[in-house]
């Protein structure tokens, strides 16, 4: 996939990376700011460490598959 | 910071003057705050952005049709599982689990995984070597255009209904969770469809599958981890679904085993034997499904190598075997977290119990309430319950099986990763769309248009013929998905048509790839006699209703294992059908099976790879986890 332009990876780095940076903030804002959303186990601040794994995985690949990189 | 505020609080700016734009005016389970609506925007954005990008690389048919045949192994194994992983898969199994247990898992591991790997290893050589485009087209290679064209007017057919029963499930998902508009979702995820298939053709599609795939598991994967966490893990959960049983909050039955209740059609929930799960679901439904249904089978045709496309299905073996962690899981969950708003224990109930329960639009007392009182008579419903959905007031709101997934993410999920949750069904919905119009698209023009409206047309004609069918195939989802919303269940309607057609042509593909006396006439009475007998059979149990009994060998069974029987009957008399007539008539030289029947085709000599590349390899690790999961929750 890497002859025929941008890989697949790439885009699913891109994405994952925005949505990875959009709720770990939304989780950070709500570490700071000591409200929670009205769900069960907001204590254990899921936006927190799933947005953190997947602003990770985002960058991973997005770094990894950026276009014009060779592996 | 606007977006950054829990739902509770959300601001109201923008997501108000979008939701008063589009009519959010029905009563719903979810309401999403400005970010969730950015989650699910970026989505869109996204998918149209790799249409617009993969324009200029579907110039030639075979770019258009077959993504140039240059996808990796892991990108087909990944598309070839995410086509089949629509909003039905995770809607309606996840229902189906809160309803019959871990039962509903033998849809995902003796109903696929058996079918998957003899795809790979067995039937793949043939379908790449000879180069065909499709199904159908390996059928007109074996049998000649007549069965070619049976096949490919059915499979049209029942890629369109399959379209428009997807379209539908996830407009009825918005509806329930958001207050959506059934037509404004169908709508604006079927133009988006539409745009990046007919853009990009095949390799847009399968883009888009790969990205749907990781986005599935990244929204739905946090409701089980969740729910584990809050019910004390498998063992926890069991226990509390064994304390709602004992308590009557939950109908009897054994929800944590596969195969103990299958010894007697009367055992268990489904009311199906073990002889109807292997050889019906394990071998009739899968086998036609997974082995020639051109919706999956297209996406591993489009692998770079033959390594490639024997290796993908294995690949898609694996994370088929881990779906019901996203889907069977929540359902079993839900029969033990799922509350309503007034602290009791929630219920769920069939669609037609809750649409007979339906409240008056003033929102006090019921529409009928006789209606609605017989059905919850014969529900497990508690009778407190009971009286206060009857009393039409109150915080007790009945929902259906079909509810369980969104109901539980809307109990986990805070913003944002309710939007990728949201997301997740939309993006479910989309890749099997996605996967009936690419399907769609390349067997109309090669199969239907090619043959028998325009046979020597340039590659140029033929592409554009293909992107204004993927346009009319989502036009014509569009009209079946608002042709089945007054059907009674969608899960039994998708099965029903697993049956119709697919079965039979796996009679035909098996009889033309295996056996060389198979003729072409044989090929085309037994793919049409074997479709009639499958129409004929469910046309009767409609009629009379006590002919189930010999459908499906016993009177205790009911629609699943109609289904399962029915399959099986349509497969078995395709293929006596097609030894009968064969053997009347005149076998084609062996000479010119080449590349299409076993034993008389010389298959290319592959590579030597490193053992961890080897499929053989892989096959053997997949074989061993479909059996240890199987002995596990035996």
């Amino acid at each position: 996939m890497h002859n025929s332009g941008i890989s697949i990876w790439f885009f699913i780095g891109v994405l994952l990376t925005i949505y990875g940076a959009m709720i770990l903030g939304y989780g950070v804002f709500e570490l700071i700011t000591h409200t929670t959303a009205n769900v069960v186990l907001a204590n254990l601040h899921a936006p927190v460490w799933w947005g953190a794994i997947m602003l990770a995985l985002g960058l991973f690949y997005g770094v990894r598959f950026r276009p014009g990189h060779e592996d | 910071m606007l977006g950054l505020v829990p739902t509770a609080f959300a601001a109201q700016g923008l997501h108000s003057a979008i939701a008063a734009a589009l009519a959010f005016s029905a009563p719903s389970l979810a309401h999403l705050s400005t970010l969730d609506i950015a989650v699910i925007a970026i989505y869109f954005v996204m998918v149209i952005w790799i249409g617009f990008y993969l324009k200029s690389k579907a110039n030639t048919s075979e770019e258009f049709f077959m993504a140039g045949r240059e996808m990796t192994a892991w990108i087909a194994g990944l598309s070839f599982v995410s086509a089949n992983l629509g909003s039905l898969e995770l809607m309606g199994w996840a229902g189906s689990a809160y309803q019959y247990g871990i039962l509903a898992a033998h849809w995902y591991w003796i109903g696929a995984i058996p079918a998957m790997l003899f795809l790979g290893m067995v039937m793949m050589p043939f379908y790449y070597v000879c180069k065909t485009h499709s199904v159908p087209g390996y059928l007109k290679l074996r049998f000649g255009e007549g069965s070619s064209i049976v096949a490919a007017f059915s499979f049209a057919f029942m890629t369109v209904l399959m379209s428009g029963v997807n379209m539908f499930a996830m407009a009825e998902v918005m509806k329930v969770v958001l207050g959506w508009d059934l037509s404004f979702s169908i709508i604006v995820s079927s133009l988006a469809v539409a745009a990046y298939v007919a853009l990009g053709g095949l390799r847009s599609a399968i883009f888009n599958e790969v990205l749907q795939f990781v986005l599935i598991w990244g929204g739905a994967l946090l409701v089980p981890i969740l729910g584990l966490i809050e019910t004390g893990g498998w063992n926890g959960l069991k226990a509390r679904i064994a304390h709602n049983i004992a308590t009557g909050v939950v109908a009897p039955g054994d929800y944590t085993h596969m195969w103990r209740s299958m010894g007697h059609f009367a055992d268990n929930p489904m009311g199906i034997h073990w002889t109807g799960i292997v050889f019906g679901l394990g071998f009739a439904i899968s086998f036609g499904y997974w082995t020639t249904d051109f919706l999956v089978v297209q996406r591993v045709l489009a692998a770079n190598s033959l390594r490639s496309a024997r290796m993908a299905p294995v690949i898609g073996s694996f994370f088929k075997m881990a779906v019901p962690f996203i889907v069977i899981l929540p359902g079993l969950l839900g029969l033990v977290v799922l509350q309503n708003a007034n602290g009791s224990h929630m219920q769920l109930v069939g669609e037609n119990v809750v649409k007979d329960c339906a409240r008056l639009s003033s929102g006090t007392g019921l529409a009928t309430p006789s209606v609605c009182s017989a059905d919850l008579a014969t529900t497990s419903v508690l009778p407190e319950t009971q009286k206060a959905v009857l009393s039409g007031t109150g915080d007790v709101q009945l929902h259906s099986y079909n509810e369980v997934l969104p109901l539980m993410l809307v109990r986990y999920c805070s913003p944002g990763l309710l939007g990728l949750g949201i997301t997740a069904l939309i993006a479910g919905f989309m890749s099997g769309m996605a996967g009936n119009v690419s399907a769609f698209s390349a067997v109309w023009t090669y199969d239907i248009y090619r043959p028998l409206i325009n046979r020597k047309a340039s590659d140029e004609h033929y592409v554009a013929i293909g992107r204004w069918a993927t346009i009319l195939g989502v036009v014509i989802s569009i009209g079946a998905a608002y042709m089945v919303m007054n059907a009674a269940g969608i899960m039994d309607y998708v099965q029903a048509l697993f049956s119709f057609f697919i079965s039979p042509l796996l009679g035909a593909v098996l009889m033309g790839m295996f056996w060389k006396r198979a003729t072409k006439a044989g090929g085309f009475w037994g793919l049409l006699i074997g479709t009639l007998t499958s129409i004929g059979l469910w046309a009767w149990v409609k009629a009379d209703p006590h002919a189930l009994r010999y459908v499906a060998l016993s009177p205790d069974a009911k629609d699943m294992a109609e289904n399962m029987y029915r399959a099986l009957w349509s497969v078995s008399v395709c293929v006596i059908v097609i030894f009968v007539v064969s053997m009347f008539g005149k076998a084609r030289p062996v000479e010119e099976l080449n590349g299409l029947v076993y034993g008389a085709t010389k298959l290319p000599e592959e590579e030597p790879v490193p053992f961890y590349k080897n499929e053989y390899f892989w096959l053997v690790i997949a074989i061993v986890f479909f059996l240890a999961l199987n002995i596990y929750f035996w």
